[in-house]
């Protein structure tokens, strides 16, 4: 900003000067302009999104470029919701096949809040004991969580299922959640950044006071990280949210008893018939799925931001 | 397990640690117990969900094992079919396709965007917003294109119809499945990568910036001469994350095309998937996994030889 401006106040010939001035304005207009067509590239999906969902199914095709919802209706949302009878279904486009969304619904957030509690606090247990305290083989054992992010996932879940099988836990909550509840090797990292950076003298200072290491980890280091801590919950909340490939694994096609919203979505595609999905529904219910990501967007945004530009520094 | 992650107990007797003034002993110990209770929970769980599956996994590519009997060791004969195994490498040729395409579209339009917001604003909220897509689960960005790419109803084929070109089907066609699904998956990283350079853009100094400035340098020159030779280290690392993540493209295939066309879609990650689930053969299946593997820590090695990661031009 001051940089391209500086040319100007320069006392060099004034008429090039005030050219470059202006092709520098032209310049900055069009990289404006570039930005933000980036942002509309960014945001339309989603307004694409909510205009399909609130359109009426059976309409869609008169009016494909539409601005605005065909022939608007809350009926996709109504299918989705198991609140429309089937008559009211088939007739706006959908199949009226029930399905559980409500009970996806509540899989999900249960799956995502019990994995986000369990490996946040394990590893920050785990990123404390990596930053603060000296043991034989710490340096080895951590370079070897680190490694583990190299073995690409699809690696580890072929073993995983045959051990899950072998426990009896596919088609559990156990088995989806297990994998994920004590650590992950970025959960650890991530933590283990700012815990050293946390001042020693307070540590010290309640040691004197004959605090052992668990009063201090609970009532000081977890308290003076609340903000890194509550950021990687939010990292996990939505990665766990987000998670198709496991879940669809130690998962039966049918049995939906433990189904998560992500394999129930993948599933709702591949069950509509040939030649007139009902895509208002599909909508809908993808809508409904990103939501949560969305509000914790709207709610913690900067924050996310921040971090992920703090995982692309270190 | 437990022998390779060396548990941290203290022994009594043996020399525990550094010997140094008597009275530090005592401490010593109470960190090890310590250090034993907090990093219990993970390492169990890494040993048992991420250690002990990645020697298991290497052990059952050597084996013909289709969970239904125990597995029966048969040394190299998965690798050997491997070799000969003409669909395999057609899935590898495909991934490699993906790959080129996700990764060279997404790097350039994630420089751009980058540079644009760092010479333009440091509005975090044109951050955030370039984020979002990132933030959503694949299967629901799957969805979302494969409606808006739908052959005679969706709206990319109608701005293409106000352009005159005929419609084009996207997700149908072997030629085009591809570049497609590549393309969806830059639109979902485009702003998470631009993130990543954006961070390390902030690292170089403005004053550089001004110092051109003063020299008549324009701002194309300023990005060839400054901009990017000082973005090669950080630029090296996000392109190692990034291509190693785009070789796992499972989630948009699985939902959209299921390797369809006539396997014009099908990825490794895809291929893998079918063999062991479909077909059971968990041995094959996992030798295709070691292949990834290497060929994964071929690629990055070669990355950061490339482009000299270890080194900065700024000193």
């Amino acid at each position: 900003m001051t940089a391209v401006s500086m040319p100007a106040t320069k006392t060099r010939a004034a008429a090039p000067a005030e050219r470059r001035g202006r092709r520098v304005r032209i310049g900055r207009i069009a990289a404006w302009a570039v930005l933000w067509l980036f942002v509309l590239i960014t945001l339309f999906p989603f307004y694409w999104m909510l205009r399909t969902s609130l359109s009426n199914n059976r309409m869609l095709f008169s009016d494909p470029s539409s601005w605005l919802p065909v022939a608007p209706t809350l009926g996709g949302y109504e299918r989705v919701f198991g609140l429309a009878t089937l008559q009211e279904a088939q007739a706006q486009g959908g199949s009226g096949a029930s399905i559980r969304f409500w009970l996806y619904l509540r899989n999900s957030v249960i799956v995502a809040a019990v994995i986000t509690v369990g490996q946040v606090f394990f590893s920050a247990m785990a990123a404390y004991a990596f930053a603060r305290l000296r043991w034989p083989g710490r340096d080895k054992v951590f370079f070897l969580f680190l490694t583990a992010l190299m073995v690409p996932p699809i690696f580890i879940h072929l073993p995983n299922f045959e051990l899950m099988k072998n426990l009896g836990l596919l088609n559990t909550f156990a088995g989806i959640v297990l994998p994920y509840l004590f650590m992950t090797p970025f959960a650890v990292f991530f933590l283990r950044q700012f815990f050293l950076n946390v001042s020693r003298e307070v540590e010290e200072a309640a040691m004197i006071d004959g605090a052992g290491y668990p009063r201090i980890f609970f009532r000081l280091i977890l308290p003076m990280s609340a903000a890194p801590i509550a950021t990687l919950a939010i990292l996990t909340y939505i990665n766990s949210w987000n998670e198709y490939f496991w879940p669809l694994l130690v998962t039966d096609p049918t049995n939906d008893d433990v189904r998560v919203l992500t394999v129930a979505l993948g599933l709702f595609k591949s069950q509509t018939p040939q030649g007139s999905p009902d895509w208002a529904g599909l909508m809908a219910a993808t809508l409904v799925a990103a939501l949560p990501v969305l509000l914790l967007f709207a709610a913690f945004g900067k924050r996310i931001v921040n971090s992920i530009q703090f995982s692309g520094l270190k | 397990m437990a022998d390779t992650v060396s548990v941290p107990t203290p022994r009594p007797g043996a020399p525990a640690g550094r010997r140094r003034s008597p009275q530090a002993r005592p401490h010593v110990r109470r960190d090890h117990r310590a250090a034993l209770f907090f990093i219990l929970p993970a390492l169990l769980g890494f040993g048992v969900f991420y250690l002990w599956p990645t020697i298991r996994g290497v052990y059952l590519s050597f084996t013909d094992y289709s969970l239904l009997t125990p597995p029966a060791w048969s040394g190299v004969a998965n690798y050997t079919k491997l070799i000969g195994d003409a669909s395999f490498w057609r899935s590898l040729a495909v991934t490699l396709e993906y790959v080129v395409i996700n990764i060279g579209v997404q790097t350039i339009v994630a420089i751009a965007l980058a540079v644009l917001m760092h010479r333009l604003t440091r509005s975090s909220f044109l951050r955030g917003v370039l984020l979002l897509p990132y933030l959503v689960a694949n299967v629901v960005v799957a969805l979302v294109w494969y409606w808006m790419a739908d052959y005679t109803l969706g709206v990319v084929n109608q701005f293409l119809g106000w352009i005159g070109f005929g419609p084009l089907g996207f997700f149908g066609e072997e030629h085009l499945v591809i570049p497609t699904i590549a393309l969806v998956n830059v639109w979902r990283h485009m702003g998470y990568t631009a993130l990543l350079i954006f961070a390390g853009l902030q690292a170089i100094p403005r004053s550089l910036y001004e110092a051109a400035a003063v020299d008549g340098s324009t701002e194309w020159r300023s990005f060839w001469r400054i901009t990017l030779p000082l973005l090669r280290p950080v630029l090296a690392m996000v392109l190692v994350i990034t291509v190693i993540g785009s070789f796992q493209i499972f989630d948009t295939v699985a939902v959209t095309t299921q390797g369809g066309p006539a396997d014009a879609s099908k990825v490794v990650y895809y291929y893998i998937f079918e063999k062991a689930f479909s077909q059971f053969d968990f041995g094959y299946a996992s030798a295709m996994g070691v292949a990834l593997i290497v060929i994964l820590a071929g690629v990055s090695l070669f990355q950061l030889r490339l482009l000299r990661a270890g080194e900065s031009d700024l000193s």
